[in-house]
């Protein structure tokens, strides 16, 4: 058996990786891949925790987090589309709205 | 409707129409409010009808009371209840005494006679409709002050008058004289209100009630002498606005910027006796605060020297009139403030009728002469104003207290009243008010009437129509019989003994202060401690009176120069002209003052204070989010940034703690 450790460590890797594509891409298509992958890495420690305490509370979350994750997509790529038509481009730093 | 309550004995079925006194004058108010310029010249006729309709139930029911006994004429009606707040209840109740009944017929019956000479006197006015919902609306406030059985009802009485006086006193607002007496009249009025308003405070804070009855019953054993005086001073301050008494005398002289009819409401039935009446009806505290009752005799007596002064060296017809009423109701208070009550009510009745018919009588000048006031331009009056250089005689008759008129019996007992109270030195000053008045008024009797005429060119003085000779033939009558037929008798007459039950003194109260010689148990005019007798005083007042009338006939007969002595006036004629400098002293210490004062607060304090604090709030905040708002640089991953800091940090916090 893997040590848990691992699992929270591939997580921690995981996270890390989304947080950075966030912050360092432009695309607004890859940004939203990299908080499916920052919401994954949440999953996995939630899953981690619930079976090393042997309880079910994080995984209950788990489910929580895809289900609303999979609604967030819907929404979230049809804001991406409307941008992409009025814009031609996917690029969220041409949606700069609310600058001052 | 109305509800009688047992006030000192059951309420008889016959007593019941009163309330109707209030009633008509009101409803005529509010009709001719509405209507009054549609109706024009029906305006003056339905106001007078509504007049005499109430003088008529007034009349009823003081028939009905006097036909009752002495010991049960005290009726009190309750309306509705106004209001509960707190432990103050307040009822909207009238009073039917004595007192009450007293002034309701002067106020209803001298107000009808004036309303009836309105109608010739404001003929083709173009405000006709609601210069006599005013009148109307006057005489209401009028009555229900003297008919109020609390202090609240009678305040709110007291306020209206005040502004009905507004109102009339600028009713030729078009004019800025008018204007500007309405204004002085009513800011004089309100500072004596004020003083007026905190004793009531204060009678609240002691009785807590405003209700006459349980205050007046109550107040020997629930105040002491401090208070009381306290009391009376507060309350009197409030009289010497409205009674045109020194230190706000100052409104009444420009009062009679308003139509004359209205100056002769103001100076006889109504507004200025309401001060005396006030003190009468409230003499219980002044019985036991003596000095509030002393400073009251005191100023009084003071107004009545000043003003009668100032009347000496004015020209103007109706300003020698404005200051013989102040200088008369100085008189009132020498008889309210010596706890002679009944002596100072007298002569408020008297005085009701002369200083009426003598405005009445002005009007009637002004009205043949054009509006023109000058005394020193008319003369020789008598040969086109038969009538009312007739009633004008009658009138002046009264007001020096000639031997058997009305205003002889009334200033005897007031000055009989001083002297008996031991203020021999206000007796003293009334005397030589008494020498005073008969000198101005002789003055402007011959001015105006006699002798030759003077500048009247262009001019064609005709009499008045019937309908202004009438009333003020009934009130010159009236000065000359009423003092007689009412109170002829001095302490037994009709009047003392009728409003015994009113203002005679509090059962087993010790009314007498120490040191004051007010007598409990007669309570109407106090016995004297030796001195001169009745007759002798009145032969020195009635003396003193004839003998300035004598002094005046000789000066302004003929026997004198006037005219050419006026080229090279004396200093004490200026002081007298410019009525002692105090309209001048109050011209500058309260208006220039306040003037001043009012600047720095509008362009020191509000603009640079309050208006700099809001502005620069405003200021402060908008360069604040000058520069905070360029954090909102629109970038998404900028924010992201952020939102990671954010987490960071509070993650770093709480394993800082769990660590700790």
């Amino acid at each position: 058996m893997i040590s848990p450790s691992a699992y929270l460590a591939l997580a921690a890797i995981l996270f890390s990786i989304g947080v950075l594509g966030v912050l360092l891409r432009r695309n607004a298509l890859v940004i939203f891949m990299s908080i499916e992958l920052m919401l994954n890495a949440v999953n996995l420690t939630l899953i981690t925790f619930a079976r090393m305490r042997g309880t079910l509370d994080g995984q209950v979350l788990a489910f929580f987090v895809i289900a609303v994750a999979a609604a967030e997509v819907v929404v979230g790529l049809a804001i991406i589309v409307a941008m992409f038509r009025r814009k031609q481009s996917a690029s969220v730093d041409d949606a700069r709205l609310f600058k001052w | 409707m109305v509800n009688g309550i047992l006030a000192q004995s059951a309420v008889p079925s016959v007593v019941r129409a009163d309330w109707l006194v209030l009633l008509f004058p009101a409803a005529g108010a509010i009709i001719l409010m509405f209507y009054g310029q549609g109706i024009k010249r029906a305006a003056g006729a339905i106001a007078t009808l509504l007049m005499t309709a109430s003088f008529v139930v007034a009349a009823i029911t003081f028939f009905q009371v006097v036909a009752r006994p002495a010991g049960s004429r005290v009726f009190v009606h309750t309306i509705y209840k106004f209001f509960n707040a707190g432990s103050l209840s307040v009822k909207v109740d009238y009073r039917i005494d004595p007192l009450s009944i007293t002034m309701m017929l002067i106020v209803t019956g001298v107000g009808t006679l004036i309303h009836l000479y309105s109608i010739g006197y404001m003929r083709g006015d173009a405000r006709e409709g609601r210069y006599f919902s005013y009148l109307n609306l006057f005489a209401f406030s009028m009555l229900l002050l003297v008919m109020a059985n609390n202090f609240v009802i009678m305040f709110v009485g007291w306020e209206l008058v005040g502004l009905c006086s507004y109102l009339l006193i600028g009713f030729w607002f078009d004019r800025e004289q008018a204007a500007v007496a309405a204004k002085k009249a009513f800011i004089t009025n309100r500072v004596g209100d004020f003083s007026f308003l905190i004793g009531l405070f204060l009678i609240f804070n002691h009785f807590g009630t405003l209700d006459f009855g349980r205050v007046f019953s109550s107040a020997p054993t629930a105040i002491s002498a401090g208070t009381a005086t306290a009391i009376g001073l507060l309350l009197f301050g409030g009289a010497a606005g409205k009674s045109a008494q020194i230190p706000l005398y100052v409104w009444l002289p420009d009062a009679m910027a308003g139509p004359t009819p209205v100056s002769a409401l103001i100076h006889a039935a109504t507004m200025v006796t309401a001060g005396v009446y006030m003190v009468a009806r409230t003499h219980v505290i002044y019985d036991l605060g003596h000095t509030a009752a002393v400073v009251v005799a005191c100023i009084g007596a003071a107004t009545m020297l000043m003003a009668g002064l100032i009347a000496i060296a004015q020209d103007d017809f109706k300003r020698v009139l404005a200051y013989s009423t102040i200088s008369q109701l100085g008189y009132m208070f020498i008889g309210v403030g010596s706890g002679a009550y009944v002596a100072g009510m007298f002569h408020l009745v008297t005085h009701a009728f002369f200083k009426a018919l003598l405005f009445l009588c002005a009007g009637s000048v002004l009205h043949a002469l054009a509006d023109r006031a000058d005394i020193t331009k008319m003369g020789g009056l008598w040969r086109k104003l038969p009538w009312t250089t007739f009633v004008f005689v009658l009138g002046w008759l009264a007001i020096i207290a000639f031997p058997g008129t009305s205003g002889f019996f009334s200033k005897d007992q007031v000055l009989e009243g001083a002297y008996g109270a031991g203020h021999t030195s206000l007796w003293a000053i009334g005397v030589i008010g008494a020498a005073i008045t008969g000198f101005y008024m002789t003055r402007l009797l011959v001015l105006a009437f006699f002798g030759k005429s003077r500048d009247t060119e262009g001019l064609h003085p005709h009499e008045s129509p019937v309908s202004m000779i009438f009333p003020m033939v009934l009130l010159g009558i009236a000065a000359i019989i009423g003092g007689f037929l009412i109170n002829g008798n001095g302490e037994n007459g009709r009047l003392a003994r009728f409003l015994e039950p009113s203002i005679g003194p509090p059962a087993g109260a010790a009314v007498a202060a120490p040191g004051s010689s007010l007598t409990p148990e007669t309570g109407v005019l106090p016995h004297r401690n030796g001195g001169l007798s009745s007759a002798a005083l009145s032969g020195i007042a009635t003396g003193a009176g004839v003998g300035g009338a004598v002094v005046a006939l000789v000066m302004y007969g003929g026997l004198w120069d006037w005219q050419r002595r006026r080229e090279n006036p004396g200093l004490a004629w200026r002081a007298l002209r410019n009525k002692f400098f105090v309209d001048d002293v109050y011209q500058f210490l309260f208006t220039s003052v306040g003037k001043l004062v009012a600047s720095a607060m509008a362009f020191v304090i509000d603009v640079k204070i309050i208006d700099g604090v809001v502005n620069n709030f405003g200021t402060v905040t908008t360069k604040i989010a000058a520069t905070g708002r360029r954090l909102q640089t629109g970038l998404v991953r900028s924010y992201a940034l952020g939102i990671l800091g954010g987490s960071v940090l509070l993650l770093a916090f709480f394993i800082a703690r769990a660590v700790r």
